[in-house]
C-alpha cells in the first residue's frame, strides 16, 4: 500500500514535468535540457518561502512564475541570441545550478518540520484523521489535475492555437503576421513554469531540497511523454495531456517494481537511462513499422 | 500599388561564389493587377516575392507600398497585410491541426491572438459554405486533421486561408507546380474565382506558360534578374503561348542550356 501510494504521489508529480516538456519536445520540437536546472529551481524556491515562513500555498504560484522566467531566458538565449535550442537549454541548465544554491542557501535543505501545502492547518481540518495517509495523494491529485486542466483551456485559445501552429509549421505563423519567436519564448516560459510547480511539489513531498534532483529530470520527462503518448495513441477519447500523466505513473511504476525486485538505489539514473533507451528503441520500432507498411500499402 | 525601386541583392557577397541577382530592378504592380511571371530557373521570381514578404534582404532599394517604404519592416509585420500560398502545399497549413481549428487559425489573422476561444462555433457554417463551392467534400471533414488530406485538398485550404481576412497582395509561389494536373486546374481555376471575387492585387509566379497565358491580364518574363517581356492588358490578351514558348527557347539558347 505505501508502495502504491509513493508510485501514485510521485507519478503525478513527475506528470506536471511530464505536461511542461510535452510542450517543448512534442508542441515545440525543442529539445530543452533547461528542465534540469527548472525542476531543482522550483525546489528550491519553495523550500527557500517556507523556511522563510511564507504560507505554503504561495510557493506553488512563486515556482511556476519563477520557472516562466527562466524559460522565457532561454527563448531569449535562443530566439534573440540565435544560440541553437540544445545549447540554449545546456547554458541555462548550467547557469541554474549555482542559482540554485543561491536560492536555497545550500545543497540540502530539510523542512521537516515546516508547513507544506500538505501539512497546514486548512488541510489538516479539511481531512479527517482517518484519511491522513491518503491526503497527500489526493492533493496532488488535485493540482495535477488543475495544471491539466489549465492546460488544455490554454491550447484551445487563439494564443494556445498558434503555440501549436509554430511547432507544426511556423511558416504559417508569420504569414499570420505573428513572430514566431515570440510565440516559441511564450511555450518555454509555460513548459518552465509547469515543470518548477511539479519540483515544487516534489520537495515538499520529500520534505527537503537537494541539488541533485534535477539531474536526469528532462529524460524522465521524455520517458513519461513518449511512454504516453505511444501507449495512448489510438486511444482518441483521451485528451494527449491524459495520455502524458499516465505515462509518468506507468515509468514510475516500473522504476519503483525494479527498486522493490533489489536493484541498488544508486543505480537509479543508470536504470533510467536504460529504461528511456529501451522506450526510444521500442517507440520508433512501432512508428517505423506503420510507415513500412503504408508504404507497402502503396 | 506595389513599387520596387533600384533593388541590388547579391548571394554570397565577397566569396568565390558570389552571385548578383538584381541590380537596379525597378518593377511597379497597379492595384487590381493580376501578374503572371514567367521564367528559367535562377531568373530571381521566386527571390522578387521574398524580398515583397521579407523573407530575404536587399543590399539596396526601397520597397514602396502606396508609397510608403516597407523595406525596414520586419516579415511578420509585412504579412500583416500579404497572404501568400507556396509551392508546398504543407506550409500553408498546419498538418496536426483540424481543418476548423486552421481556418479558425487564419480568420483570426489581424486581430489579437489572445486568450479569447480559439475556435469560434458559430462560424462552423460560414466555413463550411467558403469550402462547399471547392466540391472536395472538406465542408463535411471539418473535425478532420489537415495532414491526412491530399496536396491538392490541403492547396485549397491554403489559397481559402491566405484570402480570408483584408489583405492588399495576394503572392502566389509556383502554388500548382506540386499538383498533378488535374488537381493543378482546379486549383488554378478556384484561384482564378478568389482573385475577382476579392479584387486583390496578385502576383503568381509559375512554370506552367498556358497559366500564365490564360490568366490574369499582365504577364512578365524574367531572366537573369532582369524583366525582358512585360505585356499588360490589350497586349497581354494576343500574347500566346507559342509566343511565349519562343523567347523562352531564345534566351535558354543563349545562356546554353
Amino acid at each position: 500500500m505505501a508502495l502504491l501510494l509513493s508510485v501514485l504521489e510521485q507519478g503525478m508529480i513527475y506528470g506536471i514535468l511530464a505536461l511542461g516538456v510535452y510542450i517543448t519536445y512534442k508542441i515545440l520540437d525543442f529539445p530543452d535540457l533547461t528542465v534540469d536546472g527548472s525542476f531543482p529551481f522550483g525546489a528550491a524556491v519553495t523550500v527557500r518561502l517556507i523556511t522563510m515562513g511564507a504560507p505554503a500555498i504561495v510557493t506553488l504560484p512563486a515556482a511556476f512564475l519563477g520557472g516562466a522566467l527562466v524559460g522565457i531566458c532561454t527563448g531569449l538565449i535562443h530566439v534573440k541570441l540565435k544560440v541553437r535550442d540544445l545549447l540554449s537549454g545546456i547554458i541555462m541548465m548550467t547557469g541554474l545550478y549555482t542559482i540554485n544554491l543561491w536560492v536555497a542557501g545550500t545543497g540540502y535543505v530539510a523542512i521537516f518540520n515546516k508547513e507544506t501545502i500538505f501539512d497546514n492547518e486548512f488541510v489538516n481540518g479539511i481531512f479527517p484523521v482517518s484519511l491522513g495517509r491518503f491526503k497527500t495523494v489526493i492533493i496532488i491529485f488535485v493540482i495535477t489535475m488543475a495544471a491539466k486542466y489549465l492546460l488544455d483551456w490554454y491550447m484551445s485559445t487563439r494564443s494556445g492555437f498558434l503555440l501549436r501552429a509554430v511547432g507544426d509549421n511556423d511558416v504559417i505563423v508569420t504569414s499570420l503576421g505573428v513572430d514566431k519567436g515570440l510565440v516559441k519564448i511564450v511555450g518555454l516560459s509555460i513548459a518552465n513554469g509547469l515543470v518548477a510547480l511539479s519540483g515544487c511539489i516534489y520537495a515538499q513531498q520529500q520534505r527537503s531540497f537537494e541539488i541533485s534532483i534535477g539531474t536526469g529530470a528532462v529524460v524522465i520527462g521524455l520517458a513519461n511523454v513518449i511512454i504516453g503518448t505511444s501507449i495512448f495513441k489510438k486511444i482518441t477519447f483521451l485528451r494527449v495531456t491524459s495520455s502524458v500523466i499516465i505515462g509518468a505513473l506507468i515509468y514510475k511504476a516500473c522504476v519503483a517494481l525494479a527498486m522493490f525486485a533489489g536493484i541498488d538505489a544508486n543505480a537509479i539514473k543508470l536504470i533510467t537511462a536504460v529504461l528511456f533507451l529501451i522506450i526510444l528503441i521500442v517507440s520508433m520500432e512501432k512508428s517505423g513499422r506503420k510507415a513500412r507498411l503504408r508504404q507497402q500499402g502503396e | 500599388m506595389l513599387e520596387l525601386k533600384g533593388i541590388c541583392k547579391n548571394y554570397n557577397p565577397g566569396s568565390v561564389n558570389e552571385l548578383c541577382l538584381f541590380q537596379d530592378f525597378d518593377l511597379t504592380v497597379q492595384d487590381g493587377e493580376f501578374v503572371s511571371v514567367v521564367g528559367s530557373n535562377g531568373s530571381g521570381k521566386t527571390s522578387m516575392l521574398n524580398i515583397i514578404c521579407g523573407s530575404i534582404d536587399v543590399d539596396q532599394g526601397q520597397i514602396l507600398v502606396n508609397g510608403v517604404d516597407i523595406g525596414k519592416q520586419k516579415d511578420f509585420i509585412r504579412q500583416r497585410r500579404i497572404g501568400r500560398v507556396y509551392q508546398d502545399p504543407s506550409k500553408g497549413t498546419c498538418p496536426s491541426m483540424t481543418i476548423l481549428e486552421n481556418m479558425s487559425l487564419a480568420d483570426n489573422k489581424g486581430k489579437p491572438y489572445n486568450l479569447g476561444r480559439g475556435v469560434n462555433k458559430s462560424k462552423l457554417e460560414k466555413y463550411r459554405e467558403m469550402l462547399r463551392p471547392l466540391n472536395l467534400g472538406l465542408e463535411d471533414k471539418m473535425g478532420v486533421q489537415v495532414g491526412s488530406l491530399s496536396g491538392g485538398q490541403r492547396q485549397a485550404l491554403a489559397l481559402l486561408m491566405a484570402t480570408m481576412t483584408p489583405i492588399d497582395f495576394l503572392i502566389l509561389d509556383e502554388h500548382t507546380a506540386a499538383l498533378d494536373p488535374k488537381t493543378a486546374e482546379i486549383i488554378m481555376a478556384l484561384t482564378d474565382q478568389v482573385v475577382k471575387e476579392k479584387q486583390v492585387t496578385t502576383i503568381m509566379v509559375t512554370h506552367n506558360l498556358r497559366y500564365a497565358v490564360e490568366y490574369g491580364n499582365r504577364l512578365i518574363m524574367m531572366h537573369e534578374g532582369k524583366v525582358i517581356l512585360d505585356k499588360a492588358g490589350e497586349e497581354k490578351v494576343h500574347v500566346d503561348t507559342e509566343q511565349i514558348m519562343a523567347i523562352f527557347n531564345r534566351i535558354s539558347v543563349e545562356c546554353g542550356n
